[in-house]
């Protein structure tokens, strides 16, 4: 199966193991990433003021070339997949800015044929593990389980909410990431915090607040026996990165771990 | 600002945020569960009841509006579907669409800059603090 691939600008730069290891574990898994020709940067966040055009046209594009594909949307990083799925549902729900948009994205004349309406399937690569190849596929792809390893997930915010639109999960009682872990053989370990904030981008002007709040997460894990946290965000590994002493790895490198594509 | 202005304004918040301030029960939940909250002059529930008694002024002038992490633990928690943080967000783009309002720009960028911040940091703080 061929999918639409928008890897994101962090992912081509600071993150680049979060993009090969999701690209390899995909082949092995028998799903084809097909990476978007020019893809621009979705920006990191989405702006909920309704009348913030221009600054979600590159998740538009992104979205209308994958429809053009007949191939769902897939990306890695927390942060695009919440840009690509909250202008997705705005072009579903919100008549106005959906026209609004096609304003600029359709040549004269040609409204009808290149006009997007939302009609593309968005999943975060977590979703493409849960629902498209399925997590017991997985489990039987696994070559080297990570047998005794007690892993918490960091759900951060970007993938579960706002839940109405993101519906990746329970946004208060997530499982996706734990199934997920245990389909690669470890123990995953719950804890309170993993659905709250690292502190996110105001780690730019104000780090002691983003200090503040990993620290709260990465003692609340520890104190819950997580050898070390998964991520699909590269801010909020940086946060966390930045304020504890227990690993924060990408979980595409542990799936790659798993099938065997790169020794631990 | 000219109270005709100030209406205006309201009405534009109110417009561009779809947010009906008046469906706000004061639970204060918004508040107990925001993470910014130890950092905020005017918390989430206090953006609710300031916009629905027309008092934005101290609001667009408060730096709270950008402490907001946008982390939207308020929207999904609030047990009313209130949503505060689409109204603060509508707040800061209104008032960083008024001259010489950005709160962030991209002169500034190199001086906050270390090895490891990632690409995904300066694309979001610069989308929140710019217009």
């Amino acid at each position: 199966m061929k999918v639409s691939y928008f890897p994101g600008c962090t992912l081509k730069t600071k993150a680049k193991q979060l993009d090969d290891y999701a690209r390899s574990c995909a082949e092995v898994l028998g799903i084809k990433m097909e990476e978007i020709p020019n893809w621009q940067c979705c920006g990191g966040v989405f702006n909920t003021s309704s009348d913030e055009i221009a600054t979600k046209l590159s998740a538009v594009r992104a979205l209308s070339y994958a429809e053009k594909q007949g191939q769902p949307l897939i990306s890695v990083c927390s942060a695009c997949h919440n840009v690509l799925k909250q202008t997705n549902h705005a072009m579903q729900t919100d008549a106005v800015f959906a026209s609004r948009v096609n304003h600029y994205i359709t040549q004269p004349g040609q409204a009808a044929a290149q006009a997007y309406m939302g009609n593309t399937q968005v999943y975060h690569y977590l979703e493409l593990l849960r629902d498209i190849i399925g997590f017991d596929r997985i489990r039987d792809a696994v070559k080297k389980p990570l047998t005794g390893k007690k892993i918490g997930a960091y759900y951060g915010c970007l993938m579960l909410r706002p839940s109405s639109t993101m519906k990746m999960d329970d946004a208060e009682n997530p499982r996706i990431m734990e199934d997920f872990i245990r389909a690669i053989g470890a123990e995953p370990v719950i804890y309170a915090m993993r659905n709250e904030c690292c502190g996110g981008y105001v780690t730019m002007e104000d780090p002691a607040l983003s200090q503040k709040k990993s620290t709260a997460i990465l003692r609340n894990a520890e104190a819950n026996g997580a050898d070390f946290l998964i991520t699909a965000c590269p801010l909020c590994k940086y946060n966390l990165d930045k304020n504890g002493n227990i690993p924060v790895v990408y979980f595409t490198e542990l799936l790659a771990r798993a099938l065997g594509i790169v020794e631990a | 600002m000219e109270k005709n202005d100030i209406q205006n304004t309201v009405k534009e918040i109110i417009r561009i945020s779809g947010v009906n301030p008046k469906k706000c029960i004061k639970c204060g939940k918004c508040s107990g569960t925001c993470p910014a909250y130890d950092e905020m002059e005017y918390h989430p529930h206090q953006f609710v009841s300031m916009v629905d008694m027309g008092d934005i002024e101290p609001l667009l002038e408060s730096p709270s509006i950008f402490k907001c992490l946008s982390c939207m633990a308020c929207v999904d928690r609030c047990p009313r579907g209130v949503e505060p943080a689409k109204l603060i967000e509508a707040i800061r783009s209104v008032k960083q669409r008024m001259q010489g309002s950005n709160h962030m720009k991209p002169d500034d960028i190199p001086a906050l800059l270390d090895e490891e911040l990632p690409q995904q940091a300066i694309v979001s703080a610069l989308r929140k603090y710019m217009k």
